[in-house]
């Protein structure tokens, strides 16, 4: 049904009704986030597709890890609202498709790499088997690493563990900040050639780093987030 | 719900089982304090029946409160709560989840060694039962109320101190409703309403506290 002009605007009932189309990828619109007074940023537009990897770059204290926490739906925007594909955050099936890795990297000291990641596929309702923990972790080059508890391991090799999670879900949105923390130089390559293989399979990834990527990741749009005072 | 066996009833349990110390610690507390208080009130089995059932609800508390930060503070620190949101499954059938693990870890020990307690104050077998009862319906508020504070407070640093403050004035009723049952049974008389307030307490607390963790969690990690 088409609704003459002047209709649309007096009745919104029938103006919601109209098919809007359905943007594909993530979408932030018009984010607006403060934290202690300070404007981090303003009426911020940012898009994801897929098949893309977006370097988000900028100084400490410009409002990065803010941003990335705001689009996985961890702390919510003064402003403005994230949008998965057309299906807005709170939604909670949106959570299928993404995985986060933050600073903080998720694992329990107490556990072992094994029993964390199958507690996690289990709370994120991944069918994954044993075999396959083992294997994600052996293209971590974990091997013989998988029993022993988290805190024994070292830095590198807990930031290993904890970017294991893209290889057990099949996710779509990868948002990762600081990735490359604490990796070794096998590390960061092994990391980036997982990253050209996702975006190759149309996958779209986000990331944060202030080391800037090598062309092993193949194209990559680098937005800029300024510090502002 | 298997998500939830597996995931956060499954976890929580291993991780409490491998942190021995902290398990046993606010039990050794109770113990402590339930011994200690005929020794500085004098060993008459009068005193001790009377004081008996306030000494033992105040050491539950007590030792309660010791151990209520771990419900959350450890999986915020390293970020596994994070990851919990992140997962899909409503928040509040998480913290649902994990205030059930907590009372099973800190409150069934005590209510297993309720029975030697009660006879190091010469309790009567009316008054244990009374108090036994009080226990199971009163000790699972200690754990959905304390949920609400800790989810609160877990964004702080040093949050602990005023987890107390927030958290004894709730008991108060609580342990007078528990108090005066084990009293009525004391002298033989029916002490269904207090059981019963009790009750209405622990259902009113179970239905709210979910939804109020979750959303005291949100705002911590905003």
């Amino acid at each position: 049904m088409v609704l003459p002009a002047d209709m649309v605007e007096c009745w919104p009932i029938f103006y919601s009704q109209r098919a809007e189309p359905k943007l594909s990828g993530l979408i932030g619109n018009n984010l607006t986030s403060h934290k202690q007074d300070r404007c981090l940023f303003q009426h911020l537009h940012i898009r994801l597709r897929a098949g893309e990897l977006v370097h988000l770059k900028g100084p400490n204290g410009a409002g990065k890890s803010s941003l990335m926490r705001i689009l996985v739906g961890l702390s919510s925007p003064e402003e403005g609202n994230v949008s998965y594909d057309g299906v807005d955050i709170s939604e909670p099936a949106v959570a299928n498709n993404i995985v986060f890795i933050g600073h903080k990297s998720g694992l329990n000291g107490l556990l072992s790499a094994e029993e964390n990641l199958t507690y996690w596929s289990a709370q994120h309702q991944l069918d994954v088997s044993n075999a396959e923990i083992y294997e994600a972790l052996a293209a971590l080059n974990l091997v013989g690493m998988e029993e022993v508890p988290i805190k024994n391991l070292s830095a590198g090799q807990q930031r290993r563990v904890a970017l294991a999670r893209l290889w057990l879900k099949p996710a779509t949105y990868w948002l990762l900040d600081e990735p490359f923390t604490s990796l070794d130089a096998e590390g960061i390559t092994l990391m980036e050639t997982a990253f050209a293989e996702h975006v190759s399979k149309q996958g779209a990834i986000l990331m944060t780093s202030h080391q800037a990527l090598s062309e092993r990741v193949g194209r990559v749009r680098v937005e800029h987030l300024d510090y502002r005072l | 719900m298997r998500v939830l066996l597996k995931g956060i009833l499954q976890r929580d349990l291993t991780l409490a089982f491998r942190q021995k110390s902290e398990l046993m610690q606010p039990l050794m507390f109770l113990l402590v304090v339930v011994t200690l208080f005929p020794l500085g009130i004098g060993p008459g089995p009068d005193t001790l029946q009377r004081i008996g059932p306030g000494v033992i609800w105040v050491a539950a508390i007590l030792s309660s409160l010791l151990g209520m930060e771990r419900l959350f503070r450890d999986d915020f620190a390293d970020g596994s709560l994070e990851q919990m949101q992140l997962s899909g499954i409503p928040l509040y059938q998480i913290a649902l989840c994990k205030i059930i693990t907590h009372w099973f870890v800190s409150f069934m020990p005590l209510l297993m060694l309720s029975p030697l307690l009660a006879l190091f104050l010469n309790l009567t077998l009316p008054m244990y039962t009374a108090l036994l009862l009080t226990l199971l319906l009163g000790t699972p508020v200690i754990s959905l109320i304390g949920a609400i504070a800790v989810g609160l407070t877990t964004g702080l640093q040093r949050g602990s101190l005023l987890l107390a403050l927030l958290l004894i004035p709730i008991f108060i009723p609580l342990l007078i409703f528990a108090t005066s049952a084990v009293e009525s049974a004391a002298m033989q008389l029916p002490y269904g309403p207090q059981i019963a307030i009790i009750a209405a307490i622990m259902l009113l607390a179970l239905a709210l506290s979910p939804f109020a963790v979750s959303y005291a969690l949100k705002v911590s990690q905003n």
